[in-house]
């Protein structure tokens, strides 16, 4: 048995548990500096990730391949980014208290789960890793435990995803049942095998599916997303836009194309109608939102229907897509909510839209940074967003999902609606009470990034798109 | 081999009839005492069928601790059962209904019934075979060896849940008496007990 290829996780795991060990014993006033220390466990677990040999890890329960080291980074950055971002917010003065040390310690036990979900190689290890990054969201959702709105969200989110949680594992059992193997290169032979899929496995391969697509936000699962969103802490809800979706549609792509490649006859129509729903509902549901957490909650189940057009294409290219897709989407994503944490009006977090208006005026280097993001997110060229719809149309179009990428294209152009409905607002509108400024030096480093990264995409696609190739390549040849 | 048979009939028939005996019984103390024996008898035939481990887990986990509980609670609380029972005759069809759909599977998989190939009551055969390790050997040789590192994040996942319940609920509030033993044990003579001279026919001040 080989346990160097997870030594990332197992750093992070005991990292996890040694500062939970001095949070308790220093208690609160620890959680500023722990979000530090977080956040650099969390790189230094990747950096161990670039230098410990790939290949299956404790006999073949986990794999370390491009696949997963490419999802592991987009993790590490997310959950790092809002990690930071969180620290910020540390002494907020609003009335909900300072920041439980318990938070970064969550992220960091939910982002080992994430972690080891990206790398399963087995139905069991696929299980155990969700539910470990599950458990710690539930958790996040409600660390607000005085407001209403956290507690109701985080109730909502847990009985929702105890009950997907239930199909997610129906499914594996049917898949097991009618397979023989929990082991995804054994599942992958057994399906070659049987040649047509037998009923019982896609009824295993059905359920499987719903229990993915939920904890990816897709519609018709979506329904706890804009309420989990809204009523979450705001540096947590961006914590829950950036890391679990982009490891959430990774796993979803290795699920669907490692041991169930060759069953692509039944599930390439089921994830086609999923992502056509999704982005249906991420245009049209947003378009009625005030409240810009609710707003971003929409924008992101059509975000992630679009990277499952991708996946729906069941081709290399597909896959590629996706990936380069999840990984532009992050960087939008925690601009965004940079931005959203930065909105503050005498030390009180605001989050309807109205109080964007007249932005350009009173802070014009933040509101040029979030119309550089909206015009990414809404897919105007020549914007890192635009690329990434472009992949993923194009490998649509390859695949013969002609009707699909019609709907994409459509629900995009609707879509835009509200983006630049938001850019209206901050450049063309009167500006109300003036926002808090400056913006705090961490949110605006993240905000630069990430707004720096989506411009240059353009100039240099490599990084992000080279590895994206390699890792779909690797995962098609397995 | 008759003594196996013989052993069967015995388990299996004790087993029906305490069961019967569990919801007839009207005295809840008695009800709880069958149901105890049909555990038994339940642990029985698993040793009979050569599943120990099953048999040891039973008698542990529901005669020690779910059946003991019960008990518990019967005698500790005032609960009327003969008020409990009085709907037990409007619920008798739904009940009647869920035994014929279970009976019905099992005459399912007893008659072979195939779903997508794949006969229903031939499950996998046990790896390895269960002649040559017996299977609490086998068990804990795939939860402690094999999928020892799911065991250890499964323990991952129960530490998350005992923070968030401890994140959830736990308050510290002000004005709450606790015994703090480290000042109990610090207490001198001098500080809790006090010598007065109580005068004849005064009475301590």
């Amino acid at each position: 048995m080989q346990a160097a290829p997870m030594l990332p996780e197992i750093l992070l795991a005991i990292a996890g548990m040694v500062l939970l060990m001095v949070g308790v014993f220093v208690g609160d006033k620890s959680a500023k500096p722990l979000t530090y220390v977080v956040a650099a466990a969390l790189f230094a677990a990747l950096a161990l990730g670039w230098t410990t040999p790939h290949g299956d890890a404790f006999g073949g329960l986990f794999v370390a391949d491009k696949l997963a080291y490419f999802a592991k980074a987009l993790i590490v950055i997310g959950a790092a980014a809002t990690v930071l971002m969180a620290a910020g917010r540390a002494t907020p003065s609003d009335g909900s208290g300072p920041m439980r040390f318990e938070q970064p310690v969550l992220m960091l036990f939910a982002s080992v789960g994430m972690m080891l979900m990206v790398s399963a190689n087995d139905l069991m290890s696929l299980y155990v890793g969700l539910e470990l990054q599950s458990l710690a969201l539930y958790v996040l959702a409600a660390i607000r435990r005085d407001s209403l709105r956290a507690t109701e969200a985080g109730l909502k989110y847990f009985v929702l995803g105890a009950l997907s949680s239930g199909m997610l594992l129906y499914g594996a059992g049917m898949i097991y049942g009618f397979t023989g193997a929990t082991n995804f290169d054994r599942i992958a032979a057994s399906v070659t095998a049987m040649g047509t899929p037998s009923l019982g496995l896609v009824v295993g391969i059905v359920f499987l599916m719903a229990g993915l697509a939920f904890k990816v936000s897709a519609a018709p699962f979506h329904m706890w997303t804009p309420d989990v969103y809204e009523g979450a802490d705001t540096p947590i809800t961006a914590f829950f836009a950036a890391a679990p979706k982009a490891a959430a549609l990774a796993l979803f792509a290795r699920v669907m194309t490692d041991p169930l490649g060759d069953a692509a006859s039944a599930w390439g129509q089921i994830v086609a109608m999923i992502a056509g729903l999704s982005v249906i509902v991420g245009a049209f549901g947003a378009l009625a939102q005030r409240n810009i957490k609710r707003l971003m909650a929409y924008s992101s189940i059509g975000h992630v229907g679009f990277a499952l057009i991708g996946l729906a294409a069941a081709s290399e290219n597909g896959v590629r897509s996706l990936l380069i897709y999840s990984a532009i989407y992050l960087f939008m994503n925690l601009a965004a909510f940079a931005f959203i944490l930065a909105m503050r009006r005498d030390e009180h977090a605001v989050e309807t839209i109205d109080d964007l208006a007249g932005a350009s005026q009173t802070h014009p280097y933040m509101a040029l940074a979030l119309a550089a993001v909206l015009f990414s997110m809404a897919g105007i060229p020549p914007l890192a967003g635009f690329f990434a719809k472009l992949y993923v149309l194009s490998a649509a179009v390859d695949s013969g999902l002609y009707v699909l990428a019609v709907v994409g294209v459509l629900a995009s152009v609707i879509s835009c609606f509200y983006y630049l409905r938001l850019i209206k607002l901050m450049y063309f509108d009167a500006p109300r009470d003036a926002m808090d400024s400056p913006m705090p030096r961490d949110l605006g480093l993240v905000l630069g990034v990430a707004t720096a990264i989506i411009l240059v995409f353009i100039l240099i696609p490599s990084p992000i798109v080279a590895t994206a190739t390699a890792a779909a390549q690797e995962l098609f040849q397995r | 081999m008759i003594v196996a048979t013989l052993c069967f009939y015995l388990f299996a028939g004790v087993a029906i009839v305490s069961g019967l005996m569990v919801v007839t019984a009207r005295n809840p103390v008695h009800a709880v005492l069958f149901l105890i024996l049909t555990f038994f008898n339940a642990a029985g035939l698993f040793v009979l069928l050569g599943a120990e481990f099953l048999a040891m887990a039973l008698v542990v986990v529901y005669v020690g601790a779910v059946a003991v509980l019960f008990l518990f609670v019967v005698m500790m609380l005032d609960v009327n059962f003969q008020e409990l029972r009085a709907g037990a005759a409007r619920y008798m069809s739904v009940g009647a209904l869920v035994g014929l759909a279970l009976l019905a599977e099992l005459a399912l998989v007893l008659g072979g019934m195939t779903l997508g190939g794949v006969e229903v009551s031939g499950g996998a055969l046990p790896t390895p075979p269960a002649d040559q390790v017996h299977n609490t050997r086998a068990l804990g040789q795939i939860i402690y060896t094999d999928l020892f590192v799911l065991f250890q994040i499964a323990g991952l996942i129960l530490l998350v849940a005992m923070i968030g319940a401890i994140v959830l609920t736990l308050r510290s509030r002000p004005g709450v008496r606790k015994q703090k033993i480290a000042d109990q044990l610090a207490r001198t003579p001098e500080q809790a007990v006090e010598v007065v001279k109580v005068p004849l026919g005064g009475g301590a001040q």
